[in-house]
């Protein structure tokens, strides 16, 4: 049987299920690839599918953004950054603008590229913003072990890392929030493993599947929740078993504890949230660009008319936003949502439905 | 004492920058419309329609898998004067060279200027070189501008594209754009990937005997597959729809795209082509392409139709239907 005869088989089962129920996927990768491949729009319009707070940049408080604008502008750093947060906008500037006003800011894909700047420049200052989830922080946690070998001086990181548990928990527990089951995601669940997924299933009657990239991993995962569902169960399982394991990567949890300690953290659209972020052990103060650069914490303003924090949390779809494709759009994003890559907004605005065309 | 860089003196039109073109270009490009050393080229132009196109390039790398700056910058104009329907005749070329960059570079890419020419059929027939102080330019910029010539019955423009028509695609999509991506940031691939940088020359030999049974022709450089079939569907008036399934996208592609959150269909090719066939002989003609190396691959990937006029569906593996968009900002891998 070839891949399109079982998704039109997998497609069937799901259209034969016919109770109202809302699923949230809450990985960036998965709200791309469930737009791109048009699953939205093929399972019937008893089953939901919402976008959660599934992107590392978007959730990203506004006061912290403004904290990084500020920190690039101190003469002598070079704050090295992931592409995607260059054109997120902060209060009244972006690190794009910035960096054409003179900032020295540089794109990276990995932590260890910043490493090597700092030890190419030893008179200045190298920050690394670090922004991700669990899947990001391993990386970040050796790149912060070799500085510390290698006695290098001028490094730091700022770390806006954020925990995925304690959100969904916050998730679960919100009243206004309808999910009755997760899609979760299949990155972060390899390095945290299936454990937070079986507390959260049984605190909350919920269903957890982890789930893989491809069309067809999604649709399992959507079938294997209503599966639980029907049968009135609510366990934690893995649909993606190819890479993710019950037990996690244990290698790179153990990493993390050693590096980073869990502190509150504020998310853009949940507020803050005890546990959430990661937070340098006092064995690496010294590489800790907050506590190097004595940040002040920047309240968080609201961006006017953006409901980038009502998208994060499934409260309403990207569409439903009254700025959605009118006053933001990928080119002139108003919210982050919009200009991640894999922002919910940036991914219903590239993969346009042929039926919602206008 | 040999000089091994390239310096500011090399550009100051004095005794070096003699000895730079003498020994480098004069002697690589060989040719007799280069030959008089003339402030222009004296051409002879076959008859029919003249067709005239310039490009500049700038990449960082300079080398990559699969070719180098001196191969596109002959590629880019060449295959931009097959798409126009022309035969590729002459090209000329403008180097801005940074001080510093290794003579030994300068002279390889040189040669591969001259090897890609002589394999397109064209001849570098007029050129000019500055030098910028180091900082002012990355390595070296490369302008061509190239002449073709359109043979009696030909014509490529979009307006001739008609509902029923088939579109083809000349092979795998994202090569190039990948190839660069991963030398640019140091990524490695289990299967490495090359850039498909060709001169396609030999697809407009093959189509021009098909006349006007090739309805439209255009090169998917920057912006990618999606960006080309945009434009086509505007500049036509009519709608396209593709099946994805259907648009080859080589497996290393496809993994590392997947993995970074890119989507083939939106990266730069170099060696492709997109065309657009009236239905009648277009199985025959695919049958013709797939003969030649660089179009081994070519796939009929969609169709022309009336409606949705100026945009371009796409019907996915799960068979929905969606927009397939002009990317809007930059095409950057994701973070998770």
């Amino acid at each position: 049987m070839n891949d399109k005869t079982y998704m039109k088989e997998l497609l069937q089962e799901i259209q034969s299920y016919k109770q109202e129920v809302s699923l949230m996927e809450v990985c960036g990768t998965h709200t791309m690839a469930i737009a791109r491949s048009g699953i939205r729009e093929m399972v019937p319009a008893n089953i939901k599918l919402l976008s959660g707070p599934g992107c590392p940049v978007c959730v990203t408080s506004q006061g912290d953004i403004d904290a990084v604008i500020k920190l690039c502008q101190e003469p002598g750093i070079i704050l090295c950054t992931f592409g995607d947060m260059m054109r997120v906008p902060g209060s009244d500037s972006s690190l794009q603008e910035e960096r054409s006003r003179g900032a020295d800011i540089r794109v990276v894909y990995s932590p260890l590229d910043a490493l090597e700047i700092a030890r190419k420049n030893p008179e200045r200052e190298v920050v690394f913003l670090g922004i991700g989830f669990e899947t990001t922080a391993p990386t970040i946690a050796v790149s912060l072990e070799q500085a510390e070998r290698e006695r290098i001086k001028n490094f730091s990181l700022l770390s806006y890392h954020k925990l995925v548990p304690p959100a969904l928990e916050v998730i679960f527990s919100d009243p206004d929030i309808r999910v009755d089951g997760l899609i979760c995601p299949g990155h972060v669940s390899a390095v945290i493993g299936l454990k937070p997924y079986e507390l959260l299933a049984a605190k909350y009657r919920k269903p957890c599947v982890v789930t893989g990239f491809e069309t067809v991993d999604i649709l399992e995962g959507i079938i294997m929740l209503l599966h639980q569902m029907s049968q009135g169960e609510a366990r934690a399982d893995i649909q993606y078993r190819r890479v993710v394991r019950k037990e996690g990567n244990p290698v790179a949890v153990e990493l993390l504890e050693r590096i980073f300690q869990p502190e509150e953290a504020r998310w853009r659209g949940l507020g803050p949230i005890p546990g959430s972020g990661l937070k340098l052990r006092s064995a690496y103060e010294c590489l800790d660009a907050a506590k190097k650069y004595q940040l002040p914490q920047i309240a968080d303003l609201p961006i006017k008319g953006c409901s980038c924090g009502e998208v994060l949390t499934g409260k309403i779809s990207p569409r439903e936003c009254l700025l959605f494709g009118r006053g933001c759009t990928p080119l002139k994003p108003v919210g982050p949502c919009m200009v991640s890559h894999e922002g919910a907004c940036a991914a219903y605005y590239r993969y346009t439905p042929a039926k919602e065309r206008n | 004492m040999k000089i091994d860089r390239v310096l500011l003196a090399h550009g100051s039109g004095g005794l070096m920058s003699q000895q730079l073109v003498e020994e480098i270009f004069k002697k690589e490009w060989n040719n007799p419309y280069l030959e008089p050393m003339l402030d222009g080229a004296l051409l002879d132009l076959p008859a029919g329609r003249v067709v005239m196109t310039t490009d500049s390039f700038v990449i960082t790398p300079l080398f990559f898998p699969g070719g180098d700056i001196g191969k596109l910058s002959i590629c880019g104009t060449v295959n931009d004067l097959v798409a126009c329907g022309a035969k590729p005749l002459f090209l000329s070329t403008a180097l801005i060279i940074e001080e510093g960059l290794p003579m030994s570079d300068l002279i390889q890419i040189a040669q591969s200027m001259a090897r890609t020419a002589r394999e397109a059929g064209v001849q570098l027939v007029t050129g000019d070189t500055k030098v910028v102080e180091k900082g002012s330019a990355d390595g070296i910029f490369i302008n061509t501008t190239g002449i073709g010539v359109i043979a009696e019955g030909i014509d490529y423009r979009p307006q001739r594209i008609q509902p029923g028509d088939l579109v083809v695609v000349s092979g795998t999509m994202g090569d190039h754009g990948l190839a660069i991506m991963a030398r640019r940031e140091g990524l490695s691939f289990s299967t490495p990937v090359n850039s498909d940088c060709a001169p396609l020359f030999r697809i407009g030999q093959v189509l021009e005997a098909f006349g006007g049974n090739v309805r439209c022709m255009r090169d998917p450089t920057r912006g990618g597959l999606a960006t080309v079939l945009n434009e086509l569907a505007r500049q036509s008036g009519r709608g396209i729809k593709v099946v994805e399934e259907d648009i080859p996208v080589n497996p290393a592609v496809a993994g590392a795209c997947d993995m970074l959150g890119m989507d083939p269909l939106y990266m730069a090719n170099e060696g492709k082509m997109v065309i657009v066939l009236a239905p009648e002989r277009a199985a025959e003609i695919l049958a013709e392409l797939q003969k030649i190396d660089i179009a081994a691959e070519a796939a009929i990937i969609g169709e022309v139709r009336a409606e949705p006029a100026g945009l371009v569906l796409i019907e996915t593996e799960l068979g929905a239907e969606r927009i397939l968009g002009i990317l809007e900002g930059e095409h950057v891998p994701r973070i998770c």
